[in-house]
């Protein structure tokens, strides 16, 4: 699919509350590009809360429900019934957060195991930005946040492997430095039946502390360096062509590099960094055999 | 009820143009209308005609994405004259 | 046609005949057998709802919810334990104005762990927004549950109907069902469109920042149409009549008692037995606590009012006399009683009353 292709309607409309080179904001604009108008966005507590307008300003053109922050994948599942019910043609997305997957983990397991019909869209910041910067889940390993202010001790859970294990009919991870591919996936996902989950990584200018024009920069360095694994799920297990490369350690760029540009990695020793690029060693492993498993 | 309703509104956050600091100027002649600034623009900024893009700046935060994203080096970031 | 049915499967039987479009609930004991039943309905091809085993009963909430906003007609039920946790969605439905049915099946709160009846829990919803009704028996769980679907529809509020934990939800009673005909003539389809939509192709945003007046807008609005419900009960059109009260002997009652709930059929046992020795006593029973019966409690005239009830609001008492004092012309006084499931019988209500009458009654009963 070519990027002149894609459709030039706007789903997203500018003037919208989003930071300057919010990943949020690039995740959003391209929906509509993969899914037309045939989607109904809910939208639990976080970010995007604020980015869908105020007052009886939406910045959608879109129908979007906001919800309770851990209940957006079960309001999906009563959405898609109705939909089918009443024959009305469309598909539930939820869109939150690494919040709305931390707080709605249990949600998000049940509408999974029962293959209720969705999109599950994960727009991970690694943190919870709405609230101010605060560890989560999913937050990278030794990152500064407000509540870890000497660095994350906590574990970094892989979200889109957990639904991977839930068999989920279609997984996949995606970032907004490759939009193209989240688009692909977005438009392989649709055509899907079934809960279907994809892990959008979001860098996050405020938040990891890096100036606005490089959003796309960071997030495309997260994957150089291996930090950031691109898949698909869906039935097969298939790296990604950007991630590709880099299943070959040694063609990985330097995990400082990607670290040492963002404020919240500041404070990293070599031994931290040697220790988190052990962890991505492993990632990988697991990885590489679950491309063999379902081969 | 109907407080609860929203509609789609361009600009729901008023004129955040006014937001910048930094201004994309572009150069036609050195874009090749690859598209890239105009996927990778947060605010669906920018628009694509025939033979150039449009900046829409009574929306542009100034982000400065586009300017990194272009190969061709059109955009470039300047900052805005103090008023 | 009369069938022997549990409150439980009474309230089942109601919701397969109000063609309800989507059910979601998760099991706690007494409610589990409503869900069993449905469940069982929608299997048999006897209900065409969808049915969802969620996995808890925040996201049971939550999927009705949703499938509420999508336009179709919605059903869970919960008890206690349950309801809390589903309670942040109970208050978004409410403010959602979305005509949601719940049937609460009572149950004491803990812990430690209780699974017998006791009203606290019903009355957590007090100020959300929901419609609150109180069967005293099997029949009436039946009807308040059809009454319940057409009532919350007309009016954009969800509607709750309680029944007692073991004591109306695990007892056989007989149940007059009238014909399918009959309701689908009292209770059309639901209106798709109302109060709001959420479809593909319908731009709409619904439920996100706006104005602190909204809030405010919101509430007042809810206040104002809840007390429409008085009238839409009494008028429902449905085969039998109903009030947000029930007079039982209060004509010439010098004494009266305000109560709700199953343990009422007793109660009147032990009024009709003062009755017989020539005390005048009578009972104003509550079948709705929400939108609260004002007009009704204020209207009584007597020497003194009772009001016994299955709840306390520490720090302050009694929750239903508290609410009944507020309106009242006559003195209130106020017993608590029976929470925990604590069983309160004919003869405990004969004891208690007699004692009421002669000014000699303290606050608890045990």
């Amino acid at each position: 699919m070519k990027i002149k292709d894609l459709s030039k309607e706007k789903y997203l409309l500018p003037g919208t509350t989003a930071c300057q080179g919010c990943p949020h904001a690039l995740g959003l604009k391209t929906l509509g590009m993969a899914l037309g108008d045939r989607f109904v966005l809910v939208v639990p507590a976080g970010c995007t809360t604020i980015i869908a307008g105020s007052r009886d300003k939406s910045a959608f053109k879109f129908p979007c429900l906001h919800v309770p922050f851990a209940s957006a994948p079960a309001v999906a599942t009563g959405l898609g019934s109705a939909f089918k019910k009443l024959g009305k043609n469309g598909i539930p997305v939820v869109w939150m957060g690494d919040g709305g997957s931390d707080i709605g983990f249990a949600t998000l397991s049940g509408a999974c195991v029962r293959k209720d019909d969705m999109i599950v869209i994960v727009s991970d910041n690694e943190a919870y930005m709405n609230t101010g910067i605060q560890t989560s889940g999913t937050t990278f390993w030794k990152a500064k946040t407000t509540t870890s202010p000497k660095g994350k001790k906590e574990e970094k859970k892989d979200l889109a492997l957990i639904m991977l294990m839930h068999k989920a009919d279609y997984v996949a991870t995606a970032s907004v430095g490759y939009l193209q591919d989240f688009i692909e996936k977005l438009k392989r996902a649709s055509e899907i039946e079934g809960f279907r989950f994809i892990h959008l990584h979001s860098p996050c200018p405020p938040g990891w502390g890096f100036d606005s024009s490089e959003t796309v920069e960071v997030a495309r360095m997260a994957v150089k360096c291996g930090a950031w694994i691109l898949w698909e799920f869906d039935g097969k297990f298939k790296i990604s062509t950007q991630s590709k490369p880099y299943k070959d350690k040694k063609r990985r760029l330097p995990l400082a590099d990607y670290l040492k540009r963002q404020r919240r990695f500041r404070h990293l020793s070599d031994e931290d960094i040697a220790e988190i690029e052990r962890r991505i060693d492993e990632q990988w492993k697991i990885i590489l055999a679950l491309e063999k498993v379902f081969s | 009820m109907e407080c609860m309703i929203a509609k789609p509104s361009k600009g729901s956050a008023g004129k955040t143009g006014l937001w910048r600091t930094f201004k994309p100027v572009y150069d036609v002649e050195k874009c090749n209308l690859c598209h890239l600034c105009w996927l990778y623009c947060p605010e669906n900024a920018i628009d694509v005609l025939e033979d150039r893009i449009v900046i829409d700046y009574d929306y542009c935060k100034g982000c400065g994405i586009c300017a990194k994203i272009c190969a061709k080096k059109a955009i470039e970031m300047v900052r805005e004259e103090e008023t | 046609m009369k069938k022997i049915l549990t409150g439980n499967y009474a309230v089942a039987e109601a919701v397969k005949m109000a063609r309800t479009e989507f059910i979601a609930a998760y099991p706690i004991t007494p409610q589990t057998t409503i869900v069993e039943r449905l469940a069982e309905m929608v299997e048999r091809g006897e209900l065409s709802a969808e049915f969802v085993r969620v996995e808890s009963e925040h996201s049971a909430l939550a999927a009705v919810y949703g499938a509420s906003a999508g336009g179709l007609r919605a059903f869970t039920a919960t008890s206690s334990h349950g309801l809390l946790y589903m309670y942040e969605m109970c208050w978004w439905v409410a403010n959602s104005r979305l005509p949601v049915v719940m049937a609460l099946v009572t149950r004491t709160i803990g812990p430690p762990w209780n699974i017998h009846t006791d009203h606290t829990d019903l009355l957590t919803l007090r100020d959300s927004g929901w419609i609150l009704a109180m069967s005293e028996n099997a029949q009436e769980a039946f009807d308040l549950t059809l009454i319940g679907f057409k009532v919350a529809e007309r009016i954009d509020l969800p509607f709750a109907v309680g029944l007692d934990g073991f004591q109306v939800s695990h007892t056989a009673e007989v149940v007059d069902i009238p014909e399918q005909e009959e309701i689908d003539r009292f209770l059309p389809e639901r209106r798709r469109d109302r109060p709001f939509v959420i479809e593909p192709g319908n731009p709409i945003t619904v439920g996100g920042l706006t104005t602190n007046e909204c809030a405010m807008m919101l509430r007042h609005d809810m206040m104002r149409d809840i007390e429409k419900v008085g009238d839409l009960v009494r008028n429902s059109g449905y085969i039998r009549d109903y009030d947000l009260v029930e007079k039982y002997r209060l004509e010439d009652a010098e004494y009266v008692v305000v109560m709700m709930g199953a343990w009422c059929g007793d109660a009147k046992d032990a009024i009709d037995i003062l009755r017989d020795e020539g005390v005048q006593i009578g009972m104003l029973r509550l079948r709705f606590v929400r939108p609260f019966p004002a007009k009704e409690i204020a209207k009584i005239d007597c020497k003194k009012i009772l009001v016994v009830e299955r709840d306390s609001s520490i720090g302050k008492g009694g929750i239903i006399a508290t609410e009944v004092k507020s309106v009242a012309d006559s003195p209130v006084q106020s017993v608590m009683a029976g929470l925990g499931g604590v069983d309160v019988g004919v003869e405990d209500f004969v004891a208690m009353f007699r004692r009421f009458v002669e000014g000699d009654l303290g606050e608890w009963w045990m």
